[in-house]
């Protein structure tokens, strides 16, 4: 199978022996007409674009922070496209100076911790209000829609976590964006959608609400919960407006992004790296600068795409069945 | 077992000495969606619920501090807010701030900039998911299909400061793009820093993070077309671009309308952070916007009530644009964010 075929389906689907398939689960309809060849060049090529407009990038990104400060300079000091030497070198630059390999214990510490508290309040919230006319629900849940369609804005928000002495601390980077609206509404939705038979059976075994949300709702609704996860935890692992505002001067406070965001995109100097140029003291083979830069990139999205094939096949599910109901 | 499920309270008493064991849980029950609506009292309820209600207490107690409390915060817009006397012992100075603002050039300069940005997004951002998501459609082979879907959706969670990198090296000046200009002899051009292009930068900039995201919800509304509706328009004689033309748009139309809705009331939130970080690449009179024009003058400069005054303006305005943008989708007659 050529991969024209792979993408635009098969022309002839009929196997060899000429006998009609049973079952047409997928492919292209009979009804429908085939193709023309401009019409499937055309796809291809917009597809291809497409993918390769997402991925080539991070193969330059990633390749450049593995290249040999030889391949960098032949490169022009650019990204480095063709492999043509490769090196540890900046990686193990960058590990051995303490702001990055802090910044990836602090951003995996803040990301830990803010998606525990987020996912707990969030499912506790979500299947509080999922329950048919409990007391209250109403209120709480025009409590909730009243704080997306209005905001006190920057300013305001910022006075409350200052006069609540957060400047500095770890908590004000986690709890003033703790619970999304709207992550609870979709996974309320998910949860009314749990069979209400399946929970009334075990309110007669006697469960109470807590029970029936651990060992019903919770393993019923799994894609949610991962998805969910998945959005709060990136959220955390790229929090980078936060630092800016309750901590931007303590480095050895700082997450990820916010070293990426200083050191690369405002190019200010890395203590302690070539980049400082104190290189002659470093011991091992001196990377460059370029890929040093690139490898704090890499490092920022590491954890994102290696958890993310895991959870990608729930997206749909999760983000769809859950449309708001009122 | 129906008994249960409609769940009335005075089912208990009914229930007599061979009640089963469950019995008295029963009262307990909550009804489900449907049924006969139950008169308790709001004690019985709250006995019932009570643990509903402290599950809702954390949340609430949040969205109070970080989310009500700055609402009330608000009224440092209207005080020469100073930190060390907090929200309530500042000195109140009414409007002052707002006249100040509405004369302020470089906060008009901000406003025209944050429509502008919105604008050229709207136009030029809005329609991409959409037609990807028609084209996506149209993949046969469904494991090709999930790989697509699956790359064009991982830029969505990357950061804005990776995104802006990854774009600054594509495009800027030691980039990928000027590196090739640069060994064809031809002249270099720093997209990053160049205000005339920073519009269509951003654009490109929230297509490639956001665009492949957004195609989710397009394609949710095109495997809700009943496939029988082709059949029988191709049986009928349409052809490729008939059946698009009357099947499948008009099957998207109520999620393109709630999109548009959701862009028009959010018009003036453009990419608050993705601004911030590359302000000072462009220059403020690109790249200022109400959002960050509220952060500098408020925190930057520490006249908190001013940037707040100027966050004010814009959630007020946003608000405003949020009901008008429903009432577009409604005088259409589609549902847009809430039913009439």
């Amino acid at each position: 199978m050529s991969a024209a075929d792979a993408v635009f389906g098969r022309r002839n689907r009929r196997p060899l022996d000429g006998s009609i398939p049973r079952k047409r689960s997928k492919g292209r309809a009979v009804w429908e007409e085939q193709p023309t060849l401009v019409g499937r060049f055309g796809k291809g090529t917009v597809l291809t674009a497409v993918v390769l407009l997402v991925l080539l990038p991070l193969y330059a990104v990633i390749l450049t922070s593995f290249s040999s400060e030889g391949a960098i300079t032949r490169a022009g000091g650019s990204l480095v496209i063709v492999p043509d030497g490769l090196s540890l070198g900046a990686y193990r630059e960058i590990f051995s100076n303490g702001v990055v390999t802090r910044a990836v214990v602090v951003s995996f510490a803040i990301t830990f911790a803010g998606t525990a508290v987020s996912m707990t309040v969030s499912i506790l919230c979500a299947y509080g209000l999922s329950r048919a006319r409990s007391l209250g629900h109403r209120f709480f849940l025009m409590a909730m829609i009243v704080t997306m369609f209005f905001s006190g804005g920057i300013i305001p928000g910022f006075l409350v976590v200052s006069e609540l002495h957060g400047y500095d601390q770890f908590w004000a980077l986690i709890l003033p964006g703790g619970v999304s609206v709207f992550n609870i509404l979709i996974m309320r939705g998910f949860y009314q959608a749990t069979t209400q038979d399946l929970i009334d059976a075990a309110r007669l075994d006697g469960a109470g609400d807590w029970r029936i949300l651990w060992s019903v709702v919770l393993p019923t609704t799994k894609a949610v919960t991962a998805v969910m996860t998945l959005f709060y935890a990136v959220g955390y692992w790229g929090s980078w407006f936060n630092v800016l505002l309750y901590m931007p001067f303590d480095n050895s406070k700082w997450p990820l992004s916010y070293v990426l965001y200083e050191y690369v995109n405002l190019g200010v100097k890395m203590p302690g790296t070539s980049t400082g140029g104190a290189g002659a003291t470093v011991q091992h083979q001196i990377a460059s600068p370029f890929a040093i830069s690139m490898a704090v990139v890499v490092l920022t999205l590491i954890p994102i795409v290696v958890v993310y094939p895991f959870l990608q096949k729930h997206f749909t599910k999760g983000m769809l069945t859950g449309a708001i109901k009122g | 077992m129906a008994v249960v499920t409609t769940g009335d309270a005075a089912v208990p008493e009914e229930a007599g000495p061979l009640a089963p064991p469950g019995a008295a849980r029963i009262r307990r029950l909550r009804p489900s969606r449907r049924g006969p609506q139950p008169r308790l009292s709001w004690r019985i309820r709250l006995r019932r619920d009570r643990s509903l209600i402290i599950m809702v207490l954390p949340a609430m107690l949040l969205l109070l501090v970080f989310n009500y409390l700055p609402m009330f915060g608000t009224v440092s817009a209207f005080e020469y807010y100073d930190p060390i006397y907090g929200f309530l012992h500042s000195n109140f100075i009414g409007l002052q701030n707002f006249t100040d603002l509405f004369r302020d050039q470089l906060f008009w300069q901000a406003f025209q900039n944050t429509l502008v940005l919105s604008f050229v997004q709207l136009v030029l951002y809005f329609p991409i998911p959409i037609i990807l998501a028609i084209l996506l459609n149209t993949v046969l082979s469904s494991k090709l299909r999930s790989f697509i879907q699956a790359v064009v959706y991982l830029p969505h969670f990357f950061s804005w400061v990776l995104v802006v990198t990854i774009f600054d090296q594509m495009l800027g000046g030691a980039g990928l793009l000027n590196e090739f200009l640069r060994q064809h002899d031809m002249s270099t051009w720093n997209i990053m820093t160049s205000g005339s292009a920073f519009k269509y930068l951003v654009t490109a900039q929230a297509v490639w993070k956001e665009g492949g995201w957004g195609i989710i919800v397009f394609l949710a509304a095109l495997a809700a077309i009943d496939p029988a509706l082709y059949e029988a328009a191709a049986a009928d004689g349409a052809g490729r671009w008939r059946r698009m033309w009357h099947i499948t748009l008009p099957g998207m139309r109520g999620m393109i309308v709630l999109m548009l809705v959701l862009r028009l009331g959010n018009a003036l939130n453009v990419g608050f952070e993705q601004m911030l970080i590359q302000r000072y690449a462009v220059g403020p009179q690109h790249a200022e916007v109400l959002d960050t024009f509220a952060y500098y003058y408020g925190i930057g400069n520490g006249n908190f009530g001013y940037g707040a005054a100027a966050g004010l303006f814009k959630g007020v305005i946003s608000l405003v644009m949020i009901f008008a943008a429903n009432r577009l989708a409604h005088a259409i007659g589609e549902d847009g964010l809430y039913r009439k």
